[in-house]
């Protein structure tokens, strides 16, 4: 990689421990992906949930903040994806001590080194959203689909390492979603039946992550009648990002690198693929059936935004859920300031459902929440979690909003 | 006999062991139990499996960002794969590999890497050269 002399001197260690960790890093990965060079980079964005970081990555946090005296070695503001534990109520919901000591000594050395802890994956929608050619370092699948797609910001996905690399450093090596030739559409979707409400465009981003199958291929779509909603973008690129590891989609006429189809391809050399509401059932069946007993109902992945926080409390107001069925509502610090605020979170909270904070629902030890609640049968309205969970033991099911609640309320699928 | 595979110039040190081969996609978030050291997605081809000092060998990787972090993690506790091969990688799963210093290689030369080779090959995992070689 071309390095330049402010490069090669953090690369020497004249900057400081954290640059030149930061440094090596990034040229190792860089190299593996043949990045000519760097480019700076105006935000960075890191997941450290504990489950992920486990012992080894809190020792490292640690480490890299025990060097820290006065200034923050962060060249960038920098944010934190959601956590592994609500503080204010992990034992109610099922986890133990040790795993808050080690949230506490995470949450400690992420503060030293001066990161922000919004501890948020909706910061696209709620902190700071990047603007059109922003590059940026972000660490969520959910958050860079969202920021190269619907904003067109310029992110790879960055694990937490390689996220507080870029942070330290100020840049990232150029790669990727940060080369305009890797934006460019390699497959071609059009839609013949229009989604409608969140878990459809769950379903549909799904269904054409799917369909692509790797971080390489970028899919473009025709059809869509209706400019969606930021709450339908988020839950369809948050899909298919998981079904796929997709990073980016167009949608022609909509999102802003394709303002026409021939903008992001070229026609004549994509084959045409159709979706119909078949193919989404395709999908949407693997997941539940009506009649089965639910566990858990789970409204997460990505967090709420206020206003799916006031629609869970629209749905919730003066219904009590089943003694044997548990409601999980996980949303941002900033958004639950908000709800507590408006008395959203009462309106939620006394139907017996828990709302938490700062979390999602599959990044807090979702096994061994499991096993400490007895927990298998999950529902919810997230296309991206129910394709996540089974791996941590549950089965999976999936509904809309509004079936989730009314099934809560059931204790079964309705 | 030996066989020569070409990839693209890899991800840490040079390495050998015992081959677990799919034709599937990798998370260590969607599909591993990192406790117990098996593969726990019921979906998974290698469900049931132990992946812990084994050269993995999948298609490509999937979702999320945790890998990074979790491949660390697993290498600390001496419960992660020996080396990782793939057709072609996110850039998580490269990422995570250069932080635990896991081998990895992908983009090979001769077509598919799961059909290439076969669960049980004893085989060299060369980043530096850009080479795996089935003994």
């Amino acid at each position: 990689m071309k390095l330049t002399q402010e490069e090669r001197s953090m690369l020497a260690g004249d900057m400081g421990e954290h640059k030149r960790w930061a440094m090596e890093h990034m040229i190792q990965v860089g190299n593996f992906f043949d990045a000519p060079d760097f480019v700076p980079i105006s935000q960075a964005h890191m997941m450290a949930d504990t489950e992920s970081l486990g012992e080894a990555g809190v020792e490292f946090l640690e480490y890299l903040a025990e060097m820290v005296e006065e200034e923050s070695p962060l060249a960038v503001p920098m944010l934190t994806d959601p956590r592994g534990i609500d503080l204010s109520c992990y034992k109610k919901f099922g986890q133990n001590d040790e795993m808050a000591k080690r949230e506490r000594r995470a949450i400690n050395a992420c503060k030293k080194l001066g990161i922000l802890m919004t501890d948020t994956c909706i910061n696209y929608q709620i902190i700071m959203p990047p603007v059109k050619g922003d590059h940026v370092a972000f660490g969520d699948t959910g958050v860079v689909i969202y920021s190269n797609s619907v904003l067109g910001a310029y992110t790879n996905f960055e694990g937490g390492p390689s996220a507080l690399a870029a942070g330290f450093s100020g840049r990232t090596p150029r790669y990727g979603l940060h080369l305009q030739e890797n934006r460019m559409a390699t497959k071609r979707f059009v839609i013949k039946d229009q989604p409608n409400g969140l878990t459809d465009w769950g379903v549909l981003g799904g269904y054409i992550g799917r369909m692509c199958g790797s971080y390489w291929q970028i899919p473009v779509i025709e059809g869509i009648d209706s400019v969606p909603s930021s709450d339908d973008m988020k839950h369809f690129g948050a899909a298919m990002a998981s079904f796929g590891s997709t990073p980016l989609f167009h949608i022609v006429g909509i999102t802003p690198e394709a303002p026409t189809l021939s903008a992001v391809c070229s026609e004549s050399n994509l084959e045409v693929n159709e979706i119909t509401s078949e193919h989404l059932d395709s999908l949407r069946n693997d997941f539940g059936k009506k009649g089965d007993k639910i566990d858990v109902v789970v409204f997460a992945a990505p967090q709420l935004s206020l206003v799916e926080m006031h629609d869970v409390a629209n749905l919730l107001d003066g219904k009590t859920i089943h003694e044997d069925t548990a409601v999980i509502v996980c949303t941002a610090p900033a958004v639950g300031a908000d709800c507590d605020r408006l008395g959203i979170t009462q309106r939620i909270e006394s139907s017996g459902a828990m709302v938490l904070r700062g979390t999602c629902f599959y990044q807090q030890y979702a096994r061994e929440v499991a096993e400490a609640r007895g927990w298998k049968r999950l529902l919810s309205n997230s296309t991206k979690i129910v394709n996540i969970i089974s791996g941590y033991g549950y089965e999976p099911a999936l509904a809309s909003m509004e079936d989730c609640v009314a099934s809560a309320i059931a204790g079964e699928i309705v | 006999m030996t066989v020569e595979l070409k990839c693209h110039r890899g991800i840490g040190e040079k390495v050998q062991g015992i081959a677990l081969v799919a034709h599937d996609n990798f998370s260590a978030r969607y599909d591993l139990n990192r406790i117990a050291g098996v593969f726990s997605r019921p979906q998974h081809l290698l469900y049931g499996q132990s992946y812990v000092d084994k050269i993995l060998v999948l298609n490509t990787s999937k979702g999320g960002v945790a890998s990074a972090w979790m491949l660390y993690e697993m290498k600390s506790r001496a419960m992660a794969p020996k080396a990782i091969l793939f057709n072609t990688t996110n850039t998580i799963l490269a990422q995570g590999a250069a932080m635990a210093n896991i081998s990895l290689c992908d983009r090979f030369d001769d077509g598919d890497v799961t059909a290439l080779i076969k669960t049980g090959d004893h085989i060299v995992v060369d980043p530096g050269e850009g080479l795996v070689t089935i003994l």
